[in-house]
């Protein structure tokens, strides 16, 4: 059944077909939509959960890796602040492998205080041992939860996800997104099966003690489940397409890289902006191709290096900022390892940081400095400002 | 000990962390001069000193003393001596 939703809805709706038995989330903009929907499917009974009110989203996270290691499915939601204040019960819900699904609406982190999008919160945890998957639309928004519990679930994988997607440019607005009915998603996503759970008749501690004898191999364990994601996203993206019609085999979309001379890698929505500059540009004949990521973690450098080989000039697109580092944005370094080719240039572009607008036009002045060699800079500063 | 997915463990696993190896200082306790008073069993924070066999002596367990030197500075016969561990 097609619906025309906002972000934030398809959401909800999804994590509602998910058959989450407990929800637990602190409200916060651009997120509030989500977990207010999801409030109200509870309230309506149409959705058989246990919704837990909490006072923060440390207690959120906490409740939620509870109520996940006491063998319940569980979804939660948050941005910004909300997700740096879960930072701490991140590193632990992946440590001890429970597969929570959180959607993140990406938001700019203060100071200053910004409720605008940028993907400075998501990239912040990067190293927290979570799946965390990109959004370009609505469509993709919804159809990731389904992908993402079947995942996390896997036990093969047992690892934590964030659905990320841009908060206001995707949470609010409207597109139409066709919605599964829940006979079809039951038939994906089966009921949860636990590996491990917490039950009075058979105790279990879970993310114990570990001296120096063990610590290294766990953290070496995390890292292999994470690599081994990889392949069970590919073959749970192809099977949602046999089924829905929405391929998802692939970690990165390739769009018009086959005879590019100038690639641009990029993460999220601004994906669309990115593809409607290209089919500009190329109408004026330049060749120019985008590489979106849509998992961030596992990193799928052999991916990038397939897709951009033989391409001598790539910008990327950054929506987050590492304060001090020469390229600016994280997530240069990485694809610049992936193509790992030193006659090939690689340069960041950090833009659209706190809601900063970003047009057709600045993506053409993005592909003139990726061809005039000048990057790893900010890209649409108000020069009268500074 | 095996791993087990998310470092999870059945109760009654916390011996099997033997945090003796935190140790710089191995107390020795010389069964000549010490009278059998009990004194370090009951000051050990660790609860690692134990009655040596059927005598009235003490011996520390050295999988867990930590070696914080408290038995040694308790005894009033001065029976036990630190000494720095080797590796």
């Amino acid at each position: 059944m097609k619906a025309i939703l906002e972000g934030s809805h398809a959401a909800a709706e999804a994590a509602r077909l998910c058959r989450p038995d407990v929800v637990s989330a602190y409200p916060i903009t651009p997120q509030t939509h989500i977990v207010e929907r999801l409030a109200e499917m509870v309230a309506d009974e149409e959705l058989d959960a246990e919704y837990i009110c909490v006072e923060s989203e440390f207690s959120a996270l906490s409740a939620c890796l509870g109520a996940s290691a006491a063998g319940s499915r569980v979804y939660s939601a948050t941005s910004s602040q909300g997700l740096l204040l879960m930072a701490e019960v991140c590193f632990n819900v992946s440590g001890m492998r429970q597969p929570i699904v959180m959607s993140i609406a990406n938001r700019a982190v203060g100071a200053p205080l910004s409720i605008w999008n940028d993907m400075q919160d998501s990239i912040s945890l990067r190293d927290c041992g979570w799946i965390q998957l990109y959004a370009e639309d609505a469509q993709e928004v919804h159809d990731f939860h389904y992908i993402a519990y079947k995942v996390a679930e896997d036990h093969q994988v047992l690892l934590p996800v964030f659905v990320c997607f841009d908060g206001f440019i995707l949470s609010h607005t409207y597109e139409p997104v066709d919605i599964p009915t829940q006979a079809e998603v039951d038939a994906f996503l089966p009921p949860y099966k636990p590996y491990n759970m917490l039950d009075a008749k058979n105790p279990l501690s879970m993310g114990m003690y570990a001296t120096p004898e063990y610590y290294m191999e766990f953290r070496y364990e995390h890292d292999k489940a994470m690599a081994r994601s990889a392949d069970i996203i590919r073959k749970v993206g192809k099977e949602f397409g046999q089924k829905f019609g929405r391929d998802y085999s692939n970690l990165v979309e390739s769009y018009h890289l086959d005879d590019a001379e100038v690639a641009i890698v990029a993460m999220g929505s601004i994906s669309g902006t990115i593809k409607d500059a290209i089919d500009e540009m190329r109408a004026d004949g330049k060749k120019v191709g985008l590489l979106r990521i849509i998992t961030y973690r596992p990193f799928p450098a052999e991916d990038i290096a397939k897709a951009l080989k033989g391409i001598k000039k790539v910008g990327v697109f950054e929506k987050n900022l590492s304060v001090g580092a020469r390229m600016k944005g994280c997530v240069g370094y990485e694809v610049k390892d992936a193509i790992n080719d030193s006659s090939v240039s690689v340069l960041s572009y950090v833009g659209g940081l706190g809601g900063r607008d970003v047009t057709i036009s600045d993506i053409k002045k993005m592909v003139s400095e990726i061809e005039a060699g000048r990057g790893d800079c900010f890209l649409g500063l108000r020069q009268e400002l500074i | 000990m095996a791993l087990r997915i998310g470092c999870a463990a059945a109760p009654g696993q916390s011996p099997e962390n033997k945090t003796g190896s935190w140790r710089v200082f191995r107390p020795s306790y010389d069964h000549e001069k010490c009278t059998g008073c009990g004194m370090c069993q009951l000051v050990c924070p660790e609860g690692c000193v134990h009655p040596h066999s059927n005598e009235k002596k003490y011996d520390p367990d050295l999988d867990f003393c930590k070696g914080c030197g408290l038995c040694a500075i308790e005894c009033p016969v001065a029976a036990i001596t630190m000494i720095k561990e080797e590796k």
